[in-house]
């Protein structure tokens, strides 16, 4: 099946992703323990239209970030498809095909102060992606792509000569964005890529991908634990609760008129820097554990609306209205205001 | 110096902290003084490198050598405390004032139960029984909300989640009922909702124990939460001083500006937010004059030559040549309010 419209560029379904996390084989026969399995992604639908910013947001361990490395291809699902343009990305035989792929997205991850190797002048590090798809050949003409991607992310041409530990956080994160765009991709995969950087450097990676998707017609997944962030850079956003999206909706909705309570208490937890004074509520309770969640709704032992359906059932995600969809049986029977 | 309605708890005045190295001195810390009164939160925010953490460890005495106190004094209730001896410090270390440290994890120590880490900081500083400690210790733990302390007293920090362990860490710092909690980062490890809860415990027993809070951090969010007043720093110095709702709403200092200017706002559709080019001087090229004026769009002559001191200007101090508008040569402390007000006015 073919997921695609003609301006859908990344669908994904039902992405299921599971880490084995048993004891040894010994302790296991010994101590009489099955297998145990944490799971990670746990049956994720989600769609990016080109050149708009779809956002993954949750708390640690929810899961957001294993999404984006599946969708690169870094981790390999356990079930479910990925779909980019149209093409089953795990399903490509030919050598020659995945390659095309994958010159089409990149990914730039948190820490820009890891990411980079430390031993290579930034120049090296930005070509890196052009050499290795093999775009260019002609040493002057990769040196010219290199300033010129250097100026793109504002950095100066003559920085290629520097090594990574002579720049600040926003600087290095500037690099990855430059080598993330050297090979002209049309999607990039953003795995917290300001969470590291103080906030007025945040302002100015921010503003700088936002002017990079103007001017290249990017499309953004964005993963991020900042809800002001998400709700300042995203089209779309999806909420992740322990390996599954609980709530899907175009950004302004969703900050607008959050339907699952755990959007909401997300929300509200949110500390109000317009000083409103506004009442707070307090979540109760944190995460469970990945690899025991609680059955049913995973959200159930915090969830005000709980009931029993709750503690048995796990809903399934379902279309509210306008491109909003909630997986909450509290929603679904009207168990709410 | 008894007269306690007058002293402020702690005073800091002209702090300077310096690290010697080879290829000279760094100042880390210039010119800094604030006071916190007894009961209140003070707020300290700023970008990594501005000094926030640094300024906590120097008033508690956990300068890391070779950084040094070079100039000026840290006044606990009027009696200085940045020139002791170890022994005294430590006594002052734990029961006068308390730390709360970023990490929940690497401060407390893996190979003791919780209860022992609470008792023996009981013990240390009260002249009370094990038994009695242990008790304090119990009802300590249900005072920052941990279900089930009769048992969880006996368990190891790694039983605990990242919430609990920072909650047993507030459990700690309020073991001698200090008079002072200095929290550097306290939340920033932990998760959104988590963070919420830690907060608003924090909040809470600050009220109920009248203990001041010097709360570090870089999150502009949670000083907008629970503090009283905020001190802005960059590079080492104070940009501007002054209670939290003005300082967050109206902020005058161009820096704070920026900073207020770069947060994503929830409720608010911004295009673009507000960008402070450039990034904050190493500490090794602090650039003369004001350390701002490289990255400041108000910048004018005097801020290339001149370092301002703390100017009134509204309701908080702002350390910025854009607010004197008196004679050049008069050094404003930002203490003689009632003046400047009325050349607010005037002006």
């Amino acid at each position: 099946m073919t997921a695609s419209t003609a301006e859908t560029l990344l669908s994904v379904e039902d992405l299921k992703c599971q880490f084995d996390v048993s004891k040894p084989f010994l302790n296991r026969v010994l101590e009489r323990e099955p297998k145990r399995w944490l799971k990670a992604v746990d049956g994720v639908s989600f769609s990016i239209k080109k050149g708009e910013t779809f956002a993954l947001v949750g708390e640690s361990g929810c899961g957001k970030s294993t999404v984006a490395r599946l969708v690169v291809g870094l981790y390999d699902p356990t079930d479910g498809h990925i779909y980019f343009d149209g093409k089953d990305v795990h399903n490509i035989k030919s050598n020659a095909e995945i390659q095309t792929l994958r010159r089409r997205f990149q990914m730039i991850f948190q820490d820009p102060f890891a990411s980079l190797n430390p031993r290579w002048r930034v120049d090296r590090i930005v070509a890196e992606p052009i050499k290795v798809f093999g775009l260019m050949s002609d040493e002057k003409k990769i040196k010219e792509r290199v300033a010129e991607l250097l100026t793109q992310v504002g950095l100066s041409p003559a920085d290629g000569s520097k090594w990574p530990h002579e720049f600040s956080g926003g600087q290095r994160q500037r690099i990855c964005i430059a080598r993330a765009l050297a090979n002209n991709p049309e999607f990039l995969v953003c795995d917290e890529p300001t969470s590291a950087l103080d906030v007025s450097v945040q302002a100015q990676i921010l503003n700088l991908m936002k002017d990079l998707q103007d001017t290249l017609g990017l499309t953004y997944l964005f993963i991020s634990h900042d809800l002001a962030v998400v709700r300042h850079m995203a089209n779309r956003v999806g909420v992740m609760y322990l390996g599954r999206i609980v709530e899907i909706a175009d950004s302004k909705t969703l900050f607008e008129e959050p339907k699952h309570p755990y959007t909401r208490m997300l929300l509200a937890t949110i500390p109000d820097i317009t000083m409103s004074g506004k009442e707070k509520v307090i979540m109760k309770g944190e995460v469970p554990n990945p690899i025991t969640p609680p059955p049913g709704c995973t959200f159930h032992p915090r969830c005000p609306l709980a009931n029993e359906r709750c503690k048995r059932e796990a809903p399934a995600l379902i279309a509210v209205s306008g491109g909003q969809s909630v997986s909450c049986h509290a929603i679904e029977e009207g168990r709410t205001a | 110096m008894t007269n306690d309605t007058q002293t402020p708890l702690l005073s800091v005045r002209n702090l300077r902290i310096e690290f010697p190295t080879r290829r000279g001195v760094l100042v880390a810390i210039d010119d800094v003084s604030f006071d916190i009164s007894k009961g209140e939160v003070l707020g300290v925010v700023g970008e990594s490198g501005a000094g926030k953490s640094l300024t906590g460890a120097a008033i508690i005495g956990l300068l890391e050598p070779p950084g040094r106190i070079a100039d000026g004094q840290i006044l606990l209730q009027g009696e200085p405390i940045h020139n002791l001896p170890h022994a005294q410090m430590r006594k002052i270390r734990g029961r006068k004032i308390a730390m709360i440290f970023q990490d929940p994890l690497t401060s407390l120590n893996p190979l003791f139960t919780v209860g022992q880490q609470i008792i023996e900081t009981i013990l240390t500083h009260k002249d009370i029984s094990e038994k009695q400690a242990r008790q304090r210790a119990i009802d300590l733990l249900t005072e920052v909300g941990i279900p089930g302390p009769e048992q969880r007293v006996d368990h190891y920090p790694h039983q605990f989640s990242g919430g609990m362990r920072q909650r047993v860490v507030i459990a700690l710092a309020l073991c001698a009922d200090p008079e002072l909690i200095i929290a550097d980062e306290p939340t920033t490890a932990l998760d959104v909702s988590v963070q919420a809860q830690i907060i608003a415990l924090l909040k809470k027993l600050c009220k109920e124990h009248q203990t001041a809070v010097m709360l570090v951090t870089h999150d502009m969010g949670v000083i907008a939460e629970v503090a009283d007043r905020v001190a802005v720093m960059y590079a080492g110095r104070l940009a501007e001083i002054g209670p939290v709702k003005e300082l967050v709403q109206n902020p005058q200092h161009p820096y704070t500006k920026g900073l207020m200017g770069s947060i994503p706002v929830l409720g608010a559709d911004i295009k673009r937010l507000v960008q402070i080019d450039g990034s904050m001087p190493r500490l090794t090229s602090i650039p003369k004059g004001c350390a701002f004026n490289p990255r400041c769009k108000q910048v004018f002559d005097r801020c290339r030559e001149e370092r301002p001191n703390l100017i009134a200007t509204g309701k908080t101090h702002a350390a910025c040549w854009l607010y004197d508008n008196q004679d050049k040569n008069q050094d404003n402390q930002g203490n003689d309010q009632d003046s400047q007000d009325k050349r607010e006015q005037t002006a």
